[in-house]
């Protein structure tokens, strides 16, 4: 399946608008990141150094925590590792949607970007994805995670809380935007999405097992999920649905 | 903090976010045969996005129920088939009224 070059612009230009969004959602999540980076002592440019390098929501907020406490390198490694393995399945599964375009090097470079909304996003495309799709929805995305955290750091506190509040749900509805109209027509990915969402509360609220880190809580939920409907719903016959 | 030490808990976190990122997407270039793990692999957003909104959702706001409104109106949209911006927007406001006629100063 060969792109031409239209195609590869109107990927690219798709994958922007897409991202905008997601942008919107970061700005404000990332100012929040900016804030408390501040109050915790790191000087602005750290902090948007922090967000431009790393990209990702929990891993920065326990990141700052754990720098400021001046733990261990070792349990920055680990806290990292525990918070963030989520990304090594959507990179899995992205792997597996990657088109011809995405080469090594641009697979390098593309990896960079795989947030949760990112992830989302490339996975609700039909068929394959492009790199130019990649970066097109990464751009906005990542400049904006980068600016809101400079806002924040800079000039904290002068974004209206009902303003930040209403906005810190964008990403979530972006989320259920992406998978409630799939399982509306398909039984199997209702039924992940019912598992995956009944798992997690369970592991926040259910003795013992709310101890868990939520990174790694989360991963047992969805590898749980997709693992029990791979058994009972093998793919075949979705395979051509609307992914 | 100094400098270099700043720069070097910013490196390690970085390194390992990246490398959680990379390593599966530049390792796995074939297809994967094994049907069961393509099944698995399908579920595995919609697995990973639905763990992810519940019940974190409920947490994003100042007040547990604007974030059940916004749950229940983003939820009722998309089950409708809304586009995702629609229902974005729509989750924004409930937020911003919910709060409102909660008695939350702006």
């Amino acid at each position: 399946m060969n792109h031409r070059t239209t195609n590869h612009k109107k990927d690219f230009f798709q994958g922007l608008q897409d991202g905008i969004p997601v942008g919107l959602g970061y700005l404000s999540v990332s100012f929040s990141f900016g804030v408390m980076a501040v109050n915790m002592g790191l000087p602005v440019w750290s902090a948007v150094l922090i967000s431009l390098s790393n990209v990702t929501s929990a891993g920065q907020f326990a990141g700052i925590g754990l720098m400021a406490a001046g733990a261990p390198l070792v349990e920055m490694v680990l806290t990292q590792l525990v918070i963030n393995i989520r990304y090594s399945l959507m990179s899995m599964s992205l792997s597996q949607k990657a088109d011809k375009t995405l080469t090594s090097l641009h697979r390098f470079l593309v990896a960079f970007m795989i947030t949760d909304e990112i992830f989302a996003l490339a996975s609700q495309r039909e068929g394959q994805v492009s790199r130019y799709y990649m970066y097109g929805v990464g751009l906005i995305p990542v400049a904006s995670w980068t600016l809101g955290t400079f806002l924040g750091a800079a000039a904290g506190g002068l974004m209206p809380e009902a303003l930040r509040s209403a906005l810190n749900v964008a990403l979530y509805a972006m989320f259920i935007a992406i998978i409630l109209p799939p399982a509306r027509h398909s039984r199997p990915v209702m039924l992940v999405v019912l598992l995956a969402g009944a798992g997690s509360c369970f592991m926040r609220y259910a003795p013992v097992v709310s101890r868990l880190s939520s990174g790694f809580a989360m991963i047992l939920c969805a590898v749980a999920a997709a693992f029990v409907a791979a058994m009972r719903y093998p793919v075949e016959e979705v395979e051509h649905g609307d992914r | 903090m100094e400098t270099d030490k700043l720069l070097l808990y910013t490196g390690v976190m970085a390194l390992v976010t990246y490398l959680i990122r990379m390593l599966p997407l530049a390792l796995i270039r074939k297809k994967i045969e094994s049907p069961l793990i393509r099944s698995f692999l399908y579920y595995v957003p919609y697995a990973v996005l639905a763990a992810m909104i519940l019940p974190d959702i409920l947490y994003a706001t100042r007040s547990f129920w604007s974030a059940a409104a916004a749950l229940a109106v983003g939820a009722g949209l998309a089950l409708r088939g809304q586009k995702l911006i629609v229902v974005a927007i729509f989750a924004c406001l409930t937020v911003f009224v919910a709060e409102l006629l909660l008695g939350i100063k702006l």
